[in-house]
């Protein structure tokens, strides 16, 4: 008896929706064990991971916290992998978004300018991002370089570049040698939205950038022609979309989200530019925009489960001494699983008797 | 048997009423066919004649519906390419597989059988590539040859495993008339070791000049075992596209006004080493006229729709020129906009992405010209409109009003795609194959549309193998055979004769270069 996988007939619709769902099941399973070797109750270590952090207000609003940036730069990355365009350097745009929007901060830090340093520091976080993002794709499309290699490589550019821009010249001169701009002032600072809380206006920006995703895809031709490119190439030819015209637009907006992004997240939650600015946002995004199956809603909300396993991951390290390390782990089997469970689309399990007639080899 | 060289012995191979069924589709329909040693074997017929079922059935690739082969006489049934080959049967496909970045003596040893060391491998093909004088680097990198010496390599690989029996598909068809002929004293030569040899072609004078034995194919039926240097190349040419059918007659009269297309001397180079050249094209079409292209695949009928369309551009602005304008450097939305029309022939993948709604199909070429599109934001509706019209007036049978492309038969999704064109009501239609794999009932629809629309005064130019479509269809026939197209002759005067001369080559050929066998 031998298990092939054989192409089904037709995609299967109900498999496209629950896939990400066994892939979750798997991802838990699979996670379970690894708790049982490490020594933990995995039922324990579980409630500890999915619960916990549901059940305060704290806890959630961290939560819509991790996943801002997340879910922008999924948005984006969608966009490009629907184009069959591989941005796998988000990372990189987040940071150079980063230093871009800094810079301005770290410009006007002690002047009395005015309310207009934020939108600007957002504005260029964005155009920071897109141009870094455009290096691989005029590379892509100018020379046939692979964009998955010179992107990712781009990411390591772009975190030294940061690490001597806080350790040299925008270095905070009071700051007892650490590396580290100044605190941001005021007016180069996202708003918190509940008074007290760590829930700021970034989140709020996603919500709409969400939905201008979802307007985008579904109901403009720049849209159409995004899907079109990657789900039928010569068919996109023949309609008149250039798909090299197609990889520049998406890298940039892609570059554009996570840069705006990265300045959100320091202008944000961490209040200057510092070296480790992010716990791998980029990357983690990827995993986001496959869960949620390159589409905006689901984008949400596969952005809100990956934040919950990062709140969980520090929960289970505080509270049961799970390291760090076990959420990126669990990250990477759960991006395993979603592009695993996918083949199933196209493809099913079958179970068959060996042929009795092969002679020699297989064909 | 008439052929069989000792009346008593059986037949290298022989398949007995071999079937192939499709679905519905009777692709090999009961065929005999016998192969003997010291014999080269013409499988001559059109494209979708079944030549290509039959010899994956051959080679392992597919398994008969009914009938059963036989190999020296006994019950053979084969469980793969491997099998065939192990028995010494050899292939040689007309696309290839080679890895651009590996040696040849790599692609060699990737492709062998069993265990040998990589050492004698290379000595061994330095010995063969020496014997049968194909001679072949072993440490070259396969992208640095030609088409001519890549088919080398997968003729020597094929001949490294010794066969009794070697299949070419339409080996000359990449080649120049040179390698051809090189390709020609060797395929002599290992006929006189006593080799069988399988020739898949649709040259007819290369058929005549080097087969022993031809049987001919149409519509997935033998219809003749031949001695091809007993026929003539019309006779040949009569077997493959059929007698039976009507003589060609021309449509009823229509009102011709001002040339809508033209096409001046276009010369384009392939861009992939499979392609076709274009040579020198040039034809005018005025408006109300429809014009046929016939020919076997592949002899730049793609190449030229790519010219035609915009999906490839010209360097000359007026090698194309579109309702009065040069149109050879625009795009294909500038050219749809000019009021041009196109209809590919795949229909998935090309014609629609298959995967989306028919309302997203008829916004892939109505996005440039037809109200679908404002500021930027489709509108659902003027799609919906489009794909209700064309569902109307073309009775394009669906399950619902905007299901996927895919889920659609071919012959409703053609009617889809012909009706989404011509109701835009271009000035320019370039059709291909407009009813390739068609049901009757579709394809009379679809072609009453093209006859309507030229009635309009539309200029129609249709791609078509399917002779007794043009000439139930068109005004002018003109032939493409590699990379040329012919002058084109009225329709109620041209015989089939004529024409199945022009798709073989051979009258294009005495007026260029007598006694040349590809051109």
């Amino acid at each position: 008896m031998q298990l092939v996988l054989e192409k089904r007939a037709e995609r299967s619709n109900t498999i496209a929706l629950v896939s990400p769902l066994i892939a979750i099941g798997l991802t838990i399973a699979t996670m379970s064990v690894l708790f049982a070797i490490l020594g933990k109750n995995p039922i324990v270590a579980l409630g500890v991971y999915f619960i916990d952090p549901l059940a305060d207000s704290y806890s959630l609003q961290e939560i819509a916290v991790k996943a801002t940036p997340l879910v922008m730069i999924a948005i984006g990355l969608s966009f490009c992998y629907l184009a069959n365009a591989w941005n796998i350097g988000a990372e990189g745009q987040f940071l150079i978004g980063a230093v871009a929007g800094s810079w301005l901060a770290v410009k006007t830090h002690g002047t009395d300018a005015g309310l207009w340093v934020l939108p600007a520091m957002l504005l260029l976080g964005a155009i920071g991002g897109a141009l870094y993002a455009l290096i691989p794709a005029i590379c892509k499309v100018r020379f046939g370089a692979s964009e998955i290699l010179t992107s990712l490589m781009l990411v390591y550019v772009a975190d030294l570049l940061l690490d001597y821009l806080v350790r040299g010249p925008w270095r905070d001169p009071k700051g007892f040698n650490f590396p580290t701009t100044a605190e941001f002032d005021p007016v180069a600072t996202v708003p918190i939205l509940i008074e007290g809380g760590r829930l700021h206006l970034g989140a709020v920006i996603t919500l709409l950038v969400v939905v201008a995703g979802a307007v985008l895809l579904g109901k403009t031709i720049m849209g159409f022609e995004i899907r079109v490119v990657g789900a039928a190439p010569r068919a996109a030819r023949f309609g008149g979309f250039n798909s090299n015209r197609l990889i520049l637009l998406t890298f940039a907006i892609s570059g554009a989200l996570a840069g705006m992004a990265g300045i959100i997240e320091v202008a944000g939650p961490i209040g200057h530019l510092q070296p480790g600015i992010s716990p791998g946002y980029g990357f983690t995004a990827i995993i986001v925009a496959f869960l949620g199956r390159l589409n905006p809603a689901g984008i949400l909300i596969a952005g809100l489960f990956l934040a919950l396993t990062f709140i969980g991951g520090e929960q289970a390290q505080i509270a049961m001494k799970i390291p760090l390390d076990v959420t990126k782990v669990f990250q990477g089997i759960l991006l395993f699983y979603v592009l695993a469970c996918d083949s199933l689309i196209l493809y099913r399990f079958r179970l068959v008797s060996s042929s009795p007639k092969v002679s020699r080899g297989v064909a | 048997m008439l052929f069989g060289p000792k009346s008593g012995a059986a037949p290298l191979l022989q398949t007995v009423g071999l079937t192939k069924r499709y679905g519905a589709f009777l692709a090999n329909d009961c065929i005999d066919i016998e192969i003997w040693p010291r014999q080269i074997h013409a499988l001559l017929g059109e494209n979708g004649a079944g030549k290509s079922t039959l010899v994956k059935a051959i080679y392992g690739l597919i398994q008969p519906s009914e009938g059963e082969m036989r190999w020296q006489g006994e019950k053979m049934v084969l469980s793969g390419p491997s099998d065939a080959r192990a028995r010494g049967i050899g292939m040689v496909f007309q696309h290839f597989s080679l890895f651009d970045n590996l040696t040849v003596a790599e692609n060699v040893a990737l492709g062998l059988d069993g265990q040998q060391s990589f050492k004698d491998i290379s000595a061994r093909l330095e010995e063969v590539s020496n014997v049968y004088g194909l001679p072949l680097d072993p440490r070259r990198d396969v992208w640095q040859l030609s088409v001519g010496e890549r088919q080398r390599i997968e003729i020597v690989r094929a001949l490294m495993q010794d066969p009794k029996f070697l299949i070419l598909d339409e080996p000359t068809a990449v080649l120049t008339p040179q390698e051809a002929d090189q390709l020609f004293i060797v395929l002599e030569r290992l006929k006189a070791e006593g080799r069988a040899i399988l020739y898949i072609s649709h040259k007819l004078e290369e058929v005549k000049r080097l087969c022993d034995i031809a049987t001919i194919l149409r519509g997935g039926k033998k219809v003749s075992a031949c001695n091809p240097r007993a026929e003539t190349a019309a006779s040949l040419a009569r077997m493959m596209v059929g007698t039976e059918i009507r003589e060609v007659k021309a449509a009823a009269g229509r009102q011709t006004t001002v040339p809508r297309l033209v096409v001046n001397d276009l010369s384009l180079e392939p861009d992939d080493p499979h392609g076709v050249h274009l040579k020198h094209i040039s034809l005018e079409l005025k408006g109300g006229e429809i014009l046929g292209i016939a020919g076997v695949a592949g002899n730049g009928q793609d190449e030229l729709f790519a010219a035609l369309s915009g999906e490839r551009l010209a360097q000359d602005p007026g090698t194309v020129v579109i309702d009065g304008t040069a149109a050879g450097h625009l795009s294909i939305t500038q050219r749809r906009r000019l009021g041009a029309a196109f209809v590919p022939e795949e229909r998935l993948g090309h014609g629609t992405a298959p995967r989306m709604k028919l309302s997203e199909n008829a916004l892939l070429t109505g996005h440039a010209a037809s109200g679908m599109v404002h500021r930027g934001f489709i509108k659902l509706a003027a799609m919906l409109s489009t794909v209700d019209r064309a569902t109307k007036a073309f009775d394009v049978r669906k399950a619902k009003r905007d299901p996927e492309a895919a889920s659609l038969s071919g012959g409703n999704l053609q009617k889809f795609i012909v009706g989404r064109e011509i109701l835009r009501n271009p000035a320019v239609l370039v059709v291909s194959q407009p009813t390739w794999g068609v049901d009757a009932g579709a394809a009379t629809v679809i072609r009453q549309a093209l006859l309507d629309l030229a009635a309009r005064g539309a200029a129609v130019l249709v791609t078509s193998q399917d002779l007794d479509e043009l000439a139930e269809i068109t005004d002018r026939i003109a032939v493409m055979f590699h990379g040329r197209l012919s002058a084109p002759l009225p329709t109620a005067q041209a015989t089939r004769e004529q024409l199945g001369l022009l798709m073989g080559g051979s009258a294009l050929e005495e007026k260029e270069a007598p006694h040349a066998v590809s051109a």
